[in-house]
């Protein structure tokens, strides 16, 4: 099948789909149009905009989420296909307000962060990568993250934070 | 970069997809994972009027066998079948190539019949299906349906077969003889998980001899479809392997590329590459097929 198509004869009109679906926790009931995007509707209609959006077209991570426990680039995912589901933002990493999960404050430590427009996908990525594999080895970080631009740190930094917060001397403190 | 408006509905099981495709028509697309048609339809290059959703439809999600083959469901994640084990085992040639496969963010949403429908030039799984042997099975309301052998499945660059009223349902990849059988999968590409410029793939087997009794080469990236080689690799049966022996093959296979330039790459480099690529495969799966023995 040839997917370039001419554009259609008819415009379709913007019908909106309600949907449910549990953000950070909490069971968000929302309205949307089929083209809004899951990164659309955590930033513009549930104003959680630590989730950054670049490329949109899935070539830079930044807009990584969780999703039922999967990291996935919610600039490639329409909001209206998630229904039901769970997402999980950079909001929600941390344990409670005004603390950092281990891995925030690793890179705090570390300084895995310049400007910071990649870090909130970089979160996620290594969140999901640490989800599975506690105590990572250097490839697997580096693995982890390849699907995420960063354009300050040369990447290292963030490699050593993952390491960082992982090494048994942190992880014996909790 | 936003969608153009459409209409969406997600389909509650394979025969209504059917229906909304028979009616709607070449201005409906199929939706699954959506990692190769969001960002399409992100920068317009497709505005479909409506969008039917099989992402969740349980009877495409199905893994199986058949004594010869496994059998994968269309919407099986390609993250879901890099975690399977026992079809890795099965498929040692898919595992290869896997990894190669976007990102993990990707291949957790990215589904295995979705790629092979997307069709793209330099896309892993496509190279793997047509290398192995593979076949497809479609279908369309209200008829049987349809095999299409991987020989036939891909026409030209994101064209396939599959008809604008046909959903594929299933992919058979055959199961080679994993006795004395070795594989091998590369890629170059600007970083890792971008487009492939070129990539080669391979599976051989040995006899008791040591002797090549089985041979399957695939070179992806290079032209508009990926492309085997089997008069070629069927030269080389009964030939004991050897560097100098597998350079030659090598060559042979990129004398017959016709390959395309672009901003990264020239065409003689991107042959050159493919032979490159091939010499490695060759070497790597024939020590991996002497290890099996």
């Amino acid at each position: 099948m040839n997917p370039l198509h001419s554009p259609p004869q008819s415009t379709p009109q913007a019908t909106l789909h309600p949907i449910e679906l549990q953000v950070n926790g909490q069971s968000r009931r929302c309205h949307v149009e089929p083209r809004t995007t899951l990164v659309d509707l955590l930033r513009d209609q549930l104003a959680l905009t630590g989730t950054h959006v670049g490329c949109e077209h899935g070539v830079c991570g930044a807009c990584s989420v969780l999703l039922d426990g999967e990291p996935v680039r919610s600039c490639c995912v329409f909001a209206v296909q998630v229904e039901g589901q769970a997402v999980t933002t950079v909001e929600g990493l941390a344990p409670a307000r005004d603390q950092l999960s281990r891995i925030q404050d690793a890179f705090c430590e570390k300084h895995a962060l310049q400007c910071g427009y990649c870090t909130p996908g970089m979160l996620i990525a290594c969140q999901a990568l640490l989800n599975k594999h506690p105590r990572p080895t250097e490839a697997q970080v580096r693995e982890a993250i390849s699907g995420n631009l960063c354009r300050c740190t040369g990447y290292q930094q963030i490699v050593d934070a993952v390491m960082h917060a992982t090494s048994s001397q942190v992880a014996s403190h909790g | 970069m936003k969608a153009a408006p459409f209409e969406y509905t997600r389909a509650q099981d394979l025969a209504t997809a059917l229906e909304h495709l028979a009616q709607y028509g070449a201005e409906a697309k199929l939706i699954a994972g959506g990692q190769s048609l969001v960002p399409m339809m992100a920068m317009r290059l497709v505005r479909p009027t409506w969008l039917v959703d099989i992402y969740r439809l349980a009877e495409l999600r199905q893994i199986s066998n058949t004594d010869q083959a496994v059998v994968i469901g269309a919407a099986v994640r390609q993250r879901e079948l890099q975690d399977n084990a026992q079809r890795l085992g099965q498929l040692p040639l898919v595992a290869d190539a896997l990894p190669w496969v976007g990102h993990q963010q990707t291949r957790n949403r990215g589904t295995v019949g979705g790629s092979l429908v997307h069709a793209d030039p330099s896309a892993e799984l496509p190279l793997t299906f047509l290398t192995l042997g593979g076949s497809a099975l479609v279908q369309s309301r209200g008829q049987a349906a349809r095999r299409i052998a991987a020989v036939d499945f891909f026409q030209g660059a994101m064209f396939t077969a599959v008809a604008d009223d046909e959903c594929l349902v299933s992919t058979e990849w055959p199961i080679h003889n994993t006795q004395r059988t070795g594989t091998a999968f590369e890629e170059t590409s600007i970083r890792h998980g971008d487009f492939a410029m070129a990539s080669a793939c391979c599976l051989l087997s040995l006899n008791e001899q040591g002797q090549i009794s089985d041979l399957r080469l695939g070179v992806g990236g290079v032209d508009s479809i990926p492309l085997a080689f089997p008069e070629l690799a069927r030269q080389w049966l009964g030939q004991t392997p050897g560097s100098a022996s597998f350079k030659a093959l090598a060559h042979a296979v990129s004398a017959q590329l016709d390959p395309h330039s672009d901003v990264h790459v020239q065409a003689p480099f991107r042959r050159h590459l493919a032979s490159v690529l091939l010499e490695r495969v060759l070497n790597q799966a024939a020590e991996r097929a002497r290890a099996a023995g």
